[in-house]
Parts: structure tokens; C-alpha cells; sequence
């Protein structure tokens, strides 16, 4: 069972909460959270809809195994369409607010409609009502989250929220939930301040039971659980150093993308990794990291929780940024760090504090900024455009204050809010934006590593890894070792990591997981939770489904195959140093093949037939 | 000899997995809310504490029932409740000096650790050592009990 | 040796077995005047409502409890102390000597002096024979008047509720439970009680109570009101059980006063619970806090004592209450009501019925009321039975009470393992 098998219906238009059960024959299909979601929001939108108009819908949504003791089964997601990409937007997050939507017996949320005025949605258990937000408005993420649990005197209150640089219109803002995990990528956080929907408090008390066979469950997941200790990433490398662990890794294979991605290896990049994370300042001789943390079920713990050096001119006279909180992961310490070409730990630390504290996705903002700092270096903007900021590459002031701007959508904040597609069509130089379907990059130059190539430009929400992380096998050996450099059985590679991660994805469980695991680890754990016989097979085919379900979303969005592509840098301009060195990415190489493998026609469209065999 | 748990917030990392154990042990559900032991999250500081009850000798909770719902365990020194007989007063719930036995509303008796009768849950299911189930006069018990004797002052 | 412990509530069952305990050859008889086995009046609640059955409300479940430990159990009255000859007189006409003696007589409803109360139908709800009459009375749908909503005529309103009756409540106080919750909590409980469809009358007192005509009793209100009902439960207050003291030259104030060994101005007669004035842990004064947990810890203290323990010495009980009335679950400790030149912290949300108010004495907690908190509620009584320093914790609990835990776990470094601490 493992599903609650409800879902609660929220119009904020009409301002009414309405349980209604689980579409059982979608949950065989689909499973949970990502997959699920995605159909019903297929099913339920125009996708042509405009992402910020009232007749776009958000959906959080759980998956079987949230809030089980499997390891890392504490995962939600938000799925709407987006406004950064007016794709299918699919933002996965940690920390303990699935959990307790689960534990409340809910498995999806759908908000639906705009609340004529500011609410949140207050959830315990049964109860669902929506409450007035007026006066939580224009307030950050912390204080809302503060404000809310006093009002309701709960510590153990969970609560998702946006920030103000969500109200104010940053296409990039995330739904932040527990202080300081993200559902960051794509703008779903633009999307609930556009419904008037500030925040959700969940405290759930009903707990998940009807798991199918639980001894078996208890069998699989403690396996399973043994399989991520054993493993010298999942085991050691992530919980030591967190994902910042890939910083030098990754600097030294020549695929770390370096002042918006003009360069494959950043000079700096030893000054922010994991290894700098822990030495000791001369200030007060305490280093950067404080603990690793887990989120909701996790055994893995990569989590970072860091503070700033009390002497940094960040903090000055600001005691709220001294106390522990959400430290670098890998991709913001990459985004604030090596692509705006800063190298200071603290700065990044602060600029992160603030994408935390706002809610907006640090990616997406630090690959704006670092195409702001190009703008401005080749004088397509200037010190009048940016009110005075000095964009240089490498400037940590100019990172801060760029943040603390994008955070309160102020001056030239509101450009930077609106991703580097746009900001750099405005100043005539689209080709800076290193962006695919609109949103930036990740850490990985394609360049270095030719599968993330095709995982960019095909990847259903804009550039992203975690559709398929084919680092894994092009730089980890995981499961398989395959040449970064060539493009031989890529499209091959790449289709299976994404139909593999989308059923990760739909599944409650966290993909970081899959450095370990494979479906083979997997599968056992749903199918003992889960009725309908769930094999490694079966979970695959359900990922290829998803994967069909969310192109097709795109396409019927009016994306087409020009959208799978790659900014011109990445096919034109060789990188210049590094193992990669002289290389360019061969997109043109496996697009095609990609495309045939996947029963897509030249065009990238799903033929009949492979809509009719994935019972689409 | 008695064994105790041995809670060390150093090496725990706030997953729960504690948590949803004990819950399900007890429960038969995955439920934090209705676990019996509970990690807290400072967050300003970036520590967690797992936290349940000691299984004191005061036993100050046994002593405030009024029915005779709480009773020690001979084998394992667990002071336990007696579901059938707890009529749901709470009165050790206030008796308790460490807050560790807590009401639990849908039931309408009070819960708390019994040690699952020799095989604490909590204990096996921690993935980082936070929880182990060791010899009550193990040195790593005594050193914590000197550590929370010295933060209180003689009255 | 020879121990006698009069009354057979939690305070004489405790003294009783914790004597056996530390002295496996001395003489142990306990005496209690009610003809039911040691019971506890806590539970008669949940006996109204039928929840348990009577054994459940029995303190020592088995029939030979007392007797597999050794414990002779009389059912009688002590009529007479001896001092001199160390001897009581039972009503029986039974003459018991002792060594040491322990009165442990709890206390007993008062009836308020108006007129009318001796009609049938007005019970106190103290006693299992109170309880059999109240249940077998208060059915779904009677009318049933509820005077005093102190903390015991809170008790029973849960019960009277839920069994379904139509229940009016008369509290003299501007509150209610006025001993144990500030205004804010009283009005909130009272809030509450109304909205689930109980009229609670506040700042108000029956005058009178006479025959009625379509009920059979009438009650006359101070606000001029006539209120006709089937069933009238008196719960105005309770005294110590002192009345037989008379004559004995046992010094007594509003109960029996005690010294911090639990001994009365004779050495070898010390007293416990209800009926004994002993010292308030905040206050450092005695007083008369008849609750059990206070019981409890004086008859441990007592039976110590009595065996010569001469090191168990009271350090003072703090006062504390839990209630659940109709679900509203509240809460308070020490004083509550706060103490002067102290800093306080509150937290209110009338709308939810949530409420948590810390008040403190320099770096130390001092007292706390809490409304709709369930878990971990004790640290509140931890943190002020030890003194424990806050530090920099007061300061983060002023600016937010519900981070108590973290506040509790931080200054106490206890994490489990701080059993000792309150020895």
C-alpha cells in the first residue's frame, strides 16, 4: 500500500480544501510523486497556459516510500509548469516536509486557481484550511517560518514556503522548506507566490502504515541501507565532505564550468571545495563546516550545515547570518564560486545564506550573474545598468550584493531575477546565456564530459544533472566506467540514466542514492511496499513512460526539437585547458541515434507506437 | 548486569530512522510523532540530540501513577506502561523531570521507552552509532552522567 | 518496629510499601475507613465514564497485594491517639500500638453553606460511592449542575460531558481552575468548554437549591437565575482531614503541620499528603498542595524518616497540575503566576487554543502554565526542580518559549542520561 491513497484538492480561487482518493490506476502506472504528479498536471492543464496565470497548477506530491524507514525516504516534489522554461517543472526536495504530508495521510497537495488575497495552507492531519498570509507577505522564508510555528505554538510544525524574491517575480524562486532545503530548480517557487500561496505548515500525526509486506520491507531496506554504508561515496565521500566532495574532483578532469563556462577549470577551485570547507579560520578557529546533516530518513547525511567567519565584511552587524545553517552543497558553491569566478568561502557561504533565506534557486542565480559579469566585461552593460555594482568576474561584492538585491526584488535585482536567457537578450547578446529551454547549467561542462551534453539539451526542464547524472559513469565508474570524452554509446547511456532517475523520482526516495544503488536495489524496497509487482524492469519501463509523458507535456507546450540544444559556446568554443582541451561538445553526434532509441521521430516527437507501448 | 541506551548527539546526524523504528515497534506504524524516543534539531548551532528516557532509579513517573500502570521490568530495568491499566491522567507526564513520557492523544495513554523488552529498535536502526545499547556502567554512560551532574548547581 | 500509616490513598499505600521495603521485619498495618480496596480518586473520572471498570480504579491490582507484601490492611477509623502510651483507638474499639505513626488522611469535600444541600440528588464526587451514584445519574441527555470548576470539578466535567449530559457549570471565581491557570489559560479553558456546548457560569454562585418542578431540583444563581436539573455535583473545595486531631496537641494549621522530615511536632508521628502542610519547593513556605505526585514524594520521604533515614530531608514539593478538559490539555507549575522582578516569556493564540507562558526568577525558570501541549511537558517541572541556569537560553526562550526543549537539552547537557540530578 504505502500510498495513503488521498489526495487533497486545494482551489484558492474559490478558497476550499476537498479530500478525493488517489487515482489508483495512474499510481499503477506512474507510482508517486515526479511520475504521478506529472500526469495528473498533464491531465489537468492546458499546457499551453500561461505558468503565472491562475489556470497553471502546483502540485507537491509524495512518493510511495516517503515516510518509510527506507533510507533517504523523506523526498516531495513540486510539479507545475514553469516560468523560467514554460516546460514541465519538476523540483525535488528533502528535508522533512514529505514526510509529514505523508505522515498528515496525504499523498499530493494540488493547489489550483489564485487566492484573491495572501493564505497558507495550514494542514494537521485531516484538517485543512487556508489562512490569511497578509501578514506574512514581504516576509523571508525564516521569519516566515518562525512567525508560522509560533503561531501555532508547534516546534514540530513542518512548513514549506516562498521567499520574497518569489512575490516580487524572480523566475528562479524556489518553495524552501525546513529553513534551508529547496525545491529550487525552474521557478515552481514563482509559481505558488503567483497563487497567493505563501506557505504550507504540515504537522502530520497518523504516521505511514500498510506497508505490503513489511518484513520484507524491513529485509530490503536494511540491505539496501548496508549496500550506501559500504560504498566509498554514499558511505564515506558524501557524508564526510558532502557533494562539495566533486569540486576538485570535477576541476581536475576539466569539466568545471568557470566564468560563464568560458573556461573548463577554475584556478579557485581549491579555495571553495569540501577539503576548504573544513579548515579552521584565523578569526575565531573554527572551520566553515559545522556537522553534515540528514534530511527525513536519510543514513547518507551529505547535507552541510556551515557558518560564515564571523570577521567577514557579509556580517558585519548582522547577528541573523552568524548562527549554523544550509552550507554549500556542490552546485551552489559552483554557481556562486568558479562561474562568477569568486573564490571566497564566505562570500559564498553568505550568498547562499540568502538564497536560502529568499528562496530562489543559487544556480540559476549565480549562472545569471556570472552572465551579467560577462555583459559587463565586454560593456554590454554598465555600472548605470547595474546601479552601480561593479560586475567583475571574481568580485565577491559583486555577488553578495547581487543576492541581497535578487532576494528583495530590488534595482538591478529585477533583471537578474528574470535568468540570463533574458538578460542577455535584453543587452543584445543571447549567446551568453548558458542556459538550455531558458534555465542555466549546472556544474558540469559538456565539453569535459560529452554525455552531459545530451542530458542538457534533452533534459525536460531545462539544463539540469539530475535528470540523468551520467557523471556517474563518465567520471565515478558507477555503475559503469565510460570515456567522458567520447560520445560512443552515450545516447544509450543517457537514456537509461533518465528513465532509471525518473522512477527514483517517482518513488519517495532520493536520487543521490543511485550512487550506490541501482534499480536492482531499488525495486525490492517498492515492490515490498508497494502492491503491483515492481521490478527493476517494470520500474524502468515506468521511467521511460515518464519520461514520454513529460516531452510529450513539452511538446503539446509548443516546445520542439530546435529547444534540444546546446548555447553555441558549448558546440563552438573548445575548452582550453584540462583533459578536455580542444574539445567541444558532439551533440550532433548522439542527438539523432537519441532519438531513435528513445521511438522518437526525427523531430523528437513520440511516434504512435511507442505512445501506444508505453500505454501513454 | 542492566544494559541503558547510550545516546551520543555528536555522532547523530537527525534521519529519524530512530524515530520511525520505534514507532513502528511500537505502533506498528512509521510515526515520529508517536515515537517514544525523539531527536531534537538546534538548529542555530547545528546539533542534534537524541533524547528518551534514562529508565531512571527515581522513577519518578511510576511513583505519580495513580493506578499502578507503570511498572519496572526485572529483566531490563525498564520502567513500563501498562496500556491496558494507564487510564490516560498524565500526571506522569508532569512528574517527570525529563519530559519523556508524553501523552499520546489518539490512544489516550501515555507512551514511552520500555527498551522494546531488550532489543531497543532505536539502537539497531541507527546508521552512525548515535544509539547503542550497551552495559549500564559502560564509561561512555558514567562520563555523560558526571557531564550533566556538573551543569547543576547545589541547591 | 511497628508502623501504622492512616489512610489508605496514595500517600498511605506509598509510605506503606516504602516502609516494608526498607524494613523487611517491622510491623506495617495500614488503615482506611472506605469499604473498597485502596483506590485512587484520580480515576474515578474514567470510572464515571466507564473507561475502566472499578478495579481499575484500584491503586495495587491483585486482591492480595498488601498481604503477599506483608501489609496488614484494616478497614477502620481511628477515633483516638494515644501519644503518650503510643497508641491509637479504632472505631471498632481495636487499640493499636505503634512506633511510629503516619497520618496520611487526605481530605474531604466541602459542602458551601447555603441552603438546600442535604436534598437528595446533590453529590461531591470524592469517593467510589460518590462515583456509583453520579454514573448511575448523569445519562445522556440529564441535566446536571456542575459547582465549582476548580481542578477537581474539571476532572469530573470531562466525565460529565462525556457522558452525554447536559451540563451547566458555576464557578464563584472570575475564572476557571483560578489555583492553578492565570487568567489568560482560565478564560481560554472556559472558551473552550463553551464551544463544545458546555454554559459555564463564571463569577457566580448558587445561592441556594431547592426542590424543582419540572426537574427535580432547582438551583437559585447569584445572578438571579433559576436553573432546573436533575443532578447537582458539588465540587466548591476540599480540607485536609484534621478533625480528629483535636486533643492530641499535633500542631495544625490548614492541614497537619510538618517539619522537612515529615514529622509533626511529636517525633514519632509524621504525616503525608493531602492532610499534611508540608513545604512548596518555589515558595520555600508550607502549604497544603493535594496533588499526587506531592503525595507520593512525602510518603517516600516519610516512610524514610520513620525507619531513621535521618538524611532524607523534604527539600520541597513543586506544585504542578495536569487537565484535559474535553481535549484542551493545560498545564501548570510552580509559580505560575510568576514571581515579582521576574522576567516572563507567553506565547498566545486564542484561536487555537495555545497558549505557553514561562516565567522566570533571574537565569532560572521559576513557573509555567501551558495550554495544548502534550509532549515533554515535564522538563517544565525539570528545569525549575533543579535551578538550572539557562544562560543564554533564557534570553533565546524570551524571544521564543517553544524552543523549551532545545533550551532544556542545551543547559542541561542531560540528553538522557541526567537521572541523578534530582536526588
Amino acid at each position: 500500500m504505502a500510498w495513503t491513497r488521498k489526495i487533497l484538492r486545494v482551489n484558492l480561487t474559490a478558497g476550499t480544501c476537498t479530500p478525493e482518493p488517489l487515482n489508483m490506476e495512474w499510481a499503477a502506472l506512474y507510482l508517486g510523486q515526479r511520475g504521478l504528479a506529472t500526469k495528473y498536471l498533464a491531465e489537468e492543464i492546458d499546457p499551453k497556459v500561461d505558468a503565472l496565470s491562475p489556470g497553471n497548477k502546483l502540485i507537491m506530491a509524495t512518493g510511495p516510500l516517503t515516510g518509510t524507514m527506507a533510507s533517504t525516504g523523506g523526498r516531495y516534489s513540486v510539479i507545475t509548469k514553469s516560468p523560467l522554461t514554460g516546460a514541465i517543472a519538476c523540483s525535488n526536495s528533502g528535508g522533512f516536509i514529505g514526510n509529514e504530508m505523508k505522515m498528515a495521510g496525504w499523498d499530493m497537495i494540488i493547489f489550483e486557481g489564485k487566492s484573491p488575497k495572501p493564505v497558507y495552507l495550514y494542514l494537521e492531519n485531516e484538517h485543512a484550511e487556508l489562512c490569511s498570509a497578509e501578514h506574512l507577505w514581504g516576509k523571508s522564508v525564516w521569519e516566515t517560518d518562525h512567525l508560522l510555528h509560533n503561531a501555532h505554538q508547534d516546534p514540530q510544525l513542518r512548513i514549506a514556503c516562498v521567499g520574497r524574491s518569489a512575490e516580487e517575480g524572480c523566475l528562479y524562486a524556489g518553495v524552501i522548506n525546513d529553513i534551508h532545503r529547496a525545491a529550487g530548480r525552474s521557478g515552481v517557487g514563482t509559481v505558488m507566490a503567483s497563487k497567493n500561496l505563501k506557505a504550507v505548515a504540515i504537522r502530520g500525526t497518523r504516521g505511514v502504515g500498510n506497508v505490503r509486506d513489511f518484513k520484507a520491507f524491513f529485509k530490503a531496506t536494511q540491505a539496501a541501507k548496508a549496500v550506501l554504508a559500504g560504498n566509498p561515496v554514499t558511505g564515506e565521500g558524501l557524508p564526510k565532505l558532502g557533494t562539495q566532495v566533486l569540486m576538485n574532483v570535477i576541476n581536475e578532469v576539466g569539466a568545471m564550468p568557470t566564468r560563464n563556462m568560458r573556461e573548463v577549470q577554475f584556478e579557485g577551485a581549491n579555495r571553495i571545495s569540501a577539503e576548504a570547507m573544513l579548515v579552521p579560520r584565523e578569526s575565531d578557529g573554527k572551520p566553515n563546516l559545522v556537522t553534515n546533516a540528514a534530511c527525513f530518513g536519510c543514513t547518507i547525511a551529505c547535507g552541510r550545515i556551515s557558518t560564515i567567519d564571523p570577521k567577514h565584511y557579509t556580517i558585519a552587524n548582522k547577528p541573523e547570518y552568524m548562527g549554523a545553517n544550509g552550507g554549500l552543497e556542490y552546485e551552489a558553491a559552483w554557481a556562486l564560486g568558479s562561474d562568477t569566478g569568486v573564490d571566497d568561502l564566505d562570500a559564498l557561504t553568505y550568498a547562499n545564506f540568502i538564497c536560502n533565506e529568499d528562496g530562489f534557486d543559487p544556480i540559476s542565480f549565480g549562472a545569471t550573474v556570472a552572465a551579467a559579469m560577462e555583459l559587463y566585461e565586454i560593456g554590454a552593460i554598465t555600472k548605470e545598468t547595474t546601479g552601480g555594482i561593479e560586475m567583475k568576474f571574481g568580485s565577491a561584492e559583486a555577488l553578495t550584493r547581487s543576492a541581497e538585491l535578487v532576494a528583495k526584488g530590488e534595482g538591478f535585482g529585477r533583471e537578474l531575477a528574470l535568468g540570463s536567457k533574458r538578460l542577455t537578450e535584453k543587452y543584445g547578446h543571447p549567446d551568453l546565456s548558458m542556459t538550455v529551454k531558458g534555465q542555466e547549467f549546472p556544474a558540469y561542462d559538456p565539453r569535459g564530459i560529452q554525455g552531459m551534453g545530451l542530458t542538457y539539451a534533452t533534459s525536460n526542464r531545462g539544463a539540469c544533472h539530475l535528470r540523468s547524472y551520467t557523471v556517474s559513469s563518465e567520471i565515478l565508474g558507477v555503475p559503469v566506467k565510460t570515456d567522458p570524452l567520447t560520445t560512443d554509446g552515450k545516447p544509450e547511456l543517457v537514456k537509461a540514466f533518465q528513465d532509471a532517475t525518473a522512477a527514483v523520482d517517482s518513488s519517495g526516495l532520493c536520487v543521490f542514492t543511485t550512487f550506490a544503488w541501482t534499480l536492482e536495489d531499488i525495486a525490492p524496497q517498492v515492490d515490498a511496499a508497494c502492491e503491483g509487482g515492481w521490478s527493476p524492469e517494470k520500474m524502468l519501463e515506468m521511467g521511460e513512460r515518464i519520461w514520454n509523458l513529460e516531452r510529450k507535456f513539452n511538446m503539446d507546450a509548443g516546445l520542439t526539437a530546435a529547444d534540444d540544444t546546446l548555447p553555441k559556446r558549448l558546440l563552438k568554443d573548445a575548452a582550453k585547458t584540462g583533459p578536455a582541451k580542444g574539445k567541444v561538445n558532439e551533440l550532433h553526434k548522439m542527438l539523432p541515434h537519441y532519438y531513435e532509441i528513445r521511438g522518437w521521430t526525427p523531430e523528437g516527437v513520440p511516434t504512435a507506437e511507442t505512445v501506444s507501448r508505453l500505454r501513454l | 548486569m542492566l544494559k541503558a541506551l547510550q545516546l551520543e548527539p555528536e555522532k547523530c546526524t537527525g534521519c529519524l530512522q530512530c524515530e520511525m523504528a520505534c514507532s513502528y515497534e511500537n505502533e506498528a506504524v512509521f510515526n515520529p510523532s508517536k515515537s517514544r524516543i525523539k531527536v531534537f534539531n538546534f538548529h542555530d548551532e547545528g546539533r542534534f540530540a537524541p533524547y528518551t528516557c534514562s529508565q531512571c532509579s527515581e522513577a519518578w513517573c511510576m511513583h505519580a501513577c495513580p493506578v499502578e500502570a507503570i511498572v519496572i521490568n526485572q529483566q531490563t530495568g525498564a520502567k513500563e506502561v501498562i496500556e491496558d491499566v494507564c487510564v490516560g491522567c498524565k500526571v506522569c507526564t508532569i512528574a517527570c523531570p525529563f519530559g519523556t513520557g508524553n501523552y499520546n492523544s489518539d490512544s489516550g495513554k501515555v507512551i514511552k521507552c520500555d527498551l522494546c523488552g531488550g532489543d531497543p529498535a532505536c539502537a539497531t536502526a541507527c546508521p552512525t552509532g548515535a544509539i547503542t545499547y550497551v552495559d549500564a556502567d559502560h564509561t561512555g554512560l558514567a562520563r555523560m552522567k558526571a557531564h550533566a551532574g556538573q551543569s547543576i548547581p547545589k541547591n | 518496629m511497628k508502623h501504622i500509616v492512616v489512610g489508605a490513598g496514595p500517600a498511605g499505600v506509598v509510605a506503606a510499601e516504602t516502609l516494608r521495603k526498607l524494613q523487611a521485619s517491622a510491623d506495617v498495618t495500614l488503615i482506611g475507613d472506605e469499604p473498597e480496596a485502596p483506590y485512587s480518586r484520580m480515576a474515578l473520572p474514567y470510572y464515571l465514564v466507564k473507561q475502566i471498570a472499578e478495579e481499575g480504579t484500584h491503586l495495587r491490582k491483585g486482591a492480595d497485594h498488601f498481604a503477599k507484601h506483608g501489609i496488614t490492611v484494616k478497614q477502620d477509623r481511628v477515633s483516638a491517639i494515644n501519644r503518650a502510651q503510643k497508641q491509637v483507638s479504632l472505631a471498632s474499639g481495636e487499640v493499636l500500638a505503634y512506633d511510629k505513626l503516619l497520618l496520611a488522611t487526605g481530605s474531604r469535600p466541602v459542602a458551601p453553606p447555603i441552603p438546600g444541600m442535604d436534598l437528595p440528588g446533590i453529590f461531591s464526587c470524592w469517593t467510589l460511592a460518590d462515583a456509583r451514584n453520579i454514573a448511575a445519574r448523569a445519562k445522556p441527555g440529564a441535566k446536571v449542575l456542575l459547582m465549582g470548576a476548580g481542578f477537581i470539578g474539571c476532572i469530573i466535567l470531562e466525565a460529565l460531558a462525556q457522558s452525554g449530559a447536559e451540563l451547566t457549570v458555576v464557578e464563584m471565581e472570575g475564572r476557571m481552575v483560578p489555583r492553578m491557570m492565570n487568567d489568560t489559560a482560565g478564560n481560554m479553558i472556559k472558551d473552550w468548554c463553551e464551544s463544545r456546548g458546555v454554559k459555564v457560569h463564571t463569577s457566580t454562585r448558587v445561592t441556594g437549591i431547592t426542590k424543582g418542578t419540572a426537574h427535580p431540583l432547582s438551583a437559585a444563581l447569584s445572578t438571579g437565575q433559576q436553573l432546573e436539573v436533575d443532578l447537582i455535583v458539588s465540587a466548591t473545595g476540599v480540607r485536609p482531614n484534621i478533625g480528629f486531631l483535636q486533643g492530641t496537641g499535633l500542631e495544625t494549621g490548614q492541614g497537619i503541620l510538618i517539619n522537612r522530615h515529615m514529622q509533626t511536632n511529636d517525633p514519632n508521628i509524621f504525616a503525608a499528603g493531602d492532610v499534611a502542610e508540608g513545604r512548596d519547593f518555589s515558595t520555600g513556605e508550607s502549604s497544603v498542595q493535594a496533588i499526587q505526585p506531592t503525595a507520593t514524594e512525602h510518603a517516600q520521604l516519610a516512610a524514610r524518616n520513620m525507619v531513621g533515614q535521618q538524611g532524607a530531608i523534604h527539600r520541597g514539593s513543586v506544585n504542578m497540575n495536569v487537565l484535559d478538559t474535553l481535549g484542551l490539555i493545560s498545564s501548570s507549575f510552580g509559580l505560575w503566576m510568576g514571581k515579582p522582578g521576574g522576567d516572563s516569556a507567553e506565547l498566545l493564540n486564542r484561536d487555537r487554543f495555545r497558549y505557553l507562558n514561562l516565567q522566570f526568577d533571574g537565569e532560572v525558570l521559576v513557573g509555567a502554565t501551558s495550554l495544548g501541549m502534550t509532549q515533554h511537558v515535564g522538563v517544565l517541572r525539570g528545569l525549575i526542580q533543579t535551578k538550572t541556569r539557562l544562560g543564554k537560553w533564557k534570553d533565546r526562550l524570551l524571544e521564543d518559549p517553544t524552543r523549551l526543549m532545545e533550551a532544556y537539552l542545551g543547559s542541561t547537557q542531560a540528553v538522557g542520561f541526567n537521572a541523578a540530578l534530582l536526588k
